[in-house]
């Protein structure tokens, strides 16, 4: 009874911990970029399952329902997705030139580029 | 190439509808799921396919730099400006109530012009973006 | 969508990694309308199935790697942490309210007041719209200022074309990216 009511929120911290796991573990920049993206979704997949009521319908006000889901997660994670797409654009933007400056996008690489000067 | 003919003539004639739709959901938005940001993202895409099927510099030519990027400022002035409308006829900073004769009137009004800024600052800022990644690196090839 | 994450940890090629990215997104869409959330589900899939995607090619075609190097580093490190964290989050879930319960905290302070004012307050059928054009126009305005100083950010950093100069006096770099980038398409 605890497992059906909870699976969700089971489902997102698995999620996110995928992501984190490609943030931290993995050297390649645009890996990196792309895990982050995952992480952010996981995160959105919370809110909104949280805004779900059960047998209620998408917030657009109309005389046939009476029941609607929660609309101001909705909102949040509107915003929260197009400043996603406007940090990733200028993380991607970043790599390019980390890429121009360095010649590599592999951190390993980068670190020990870094360590050889003085 | 004949298979970059296929492309050419069915996306000339899908771009029309796409900015067509990109406006319904602009100003649908209202009534239905849409909105400015959806809007916007939905217009970049028609520039994005010109640009990926005709090159980034005929692309270009459609869309100038200066162009673009005042739209991209006007956008966000719209939307603060209507804030300040609000302010300079008696209300609240971005108090819509007082831009009509009514509230609800006043509003429709506030929140149709702050989507169309917001769809402006948004389908321009995504133009911007693409154009500048699939154009640096060209110069030397001259494509 | 769990698998989708998975294949992202396992797989070399960068291309295959943006593609899942595109797919991933719209599943995340498809779930999203399953829990009634319309407007996000719209957002989700024109910007993460289309734009990130769009954009994650164009940067694979700039910098011309495609395939991801094989790291040195162990995995055990991360992977620890990875699985304390977890532990230590489901853990804080086991107190939060059922899936869909009507009762949860969050459907009791401001929504119902959006929910049933809405209609007379603002006389807009979709009370996304209102709320976020309307009660929290704030927000908005703050949001594409964002999107704005992203693109201005953009321009800044990778605006300035590099003028056409004879090759002898180009960037050893500059030539790969061109070439790889071509080669890459």
């Amino acid at each position: 009874m605890a497992f059906a009511g909870l699976y969700n929120y089971w489902i997102v911290v698995v999620l996110m911990m995928i992501g984190f796991y490609v943030v931290i573990a993995q050297g390649n920049l645009v890996k990196k970029i792309f895990g982050l993206n995952i992480f952010q979704v996981s995160v959105f997949v919370l809110y909104i399952t949280m805004s779900k009521v059960d047998g209620g319908t998408a917030p657009i006000l109309d005389d046939r329902y009476q029941v609607y889901s929660n609309p101001l997660p909705h909102v949040l994670i509107l915003t929260a997705i197009v400043v996603g797409i406007a940090t990733m654009a200028l993380g991607l933007a970043l790599v390019v030139r980390i890429r121009e400056a360095y010649g590599t996008i592999e951190e390993e690489e980068i670190e020990q580029q870094e360590g050889e000067l003085p | 190439m004949k298979h970059k003919a296929v492309l050419r003539v069915s996306s000339k004639l899908l771009m029309p509808p796409i900015m067509l739709f990109a406006l319904y959901v602009q100003f649908h938005g209202d009534f239905g799921p849409g909105g400015g940001f959806q809007a916007g993202v939905i217009f970049a895409s028609a520039f994005i396919l010109y640009a990926l099927l005709f090159g980034v510099n005929q692309a270009r030519r459609v869309a100038p730099a200066g162009v673009i990027r005042t739209t991209l400022a006007l956008g966000v002035l719209l939307y603060a400006g209507t804030g300040v409308a609000g302010l300079l006829l008696g209300g609240n900073y971005l108090n819509y109530s007082v831009l009509a004769h009514d509230q609800v009137h006043g509003q429709h009004l506030g929140i149709l012009i702050i989507e169309f800024g917001v769809g402006m600052t948004v389908a321009s800022a995504m133009i911007t973006i693409f154009f500048i990644f699939a154009g640096r690196g060209r110069d030397e090839r001259g494509e | 969508m769990a698998v989708i994450g998975l294949a992202y940890i396992f797989l070399r090629n960068l291309f295959a990694v943006v593609m899942l990215s595109g797919m991933f997104s719209l599943t995340a869409a498809v779930l999203y309308v399953v829990m009634d959330a319309v407007d996000v589900a719209f957002t989700e899939a024109a910007v993460g199935a289309g734009i990130a995607t769009v954009l994650g090619l164009a940067t694979l075609g700039l910098i011309g790697v495609v395939n991801e190097k094989p790291s040195k580093r162990s995995f055990l490190g991360p992977f620890l942490v990875v699985l304390v964290t977890g532990a230590v989050l489901i853990n804080a879930t086991l107190d939060m309210p059922d899936f869909g319960d009507p009762n949860a905290p969050i459907h009791h302070h401001v929504a119902p007041r959006y929910i049933e004012d809405s209609g007379r307050e603002v006389g807009v059928p979709n009370i996304v719209t209102s709320i976020l054009a309307s009660y929290r126009g704030y927000d908005t305005l703050g949001e594409v200022t964002v999107i704005f100083t992203a693109a201005c950010g953009v321009l800044v950093l990778l605006g300035r074309t590099r003028r056409r100069k004879p090759h002898g006096q180009e960037t050893g770099d500059r030539e790969t990216a061109s070439g790889d980038g071509e080669a890459a398409k």
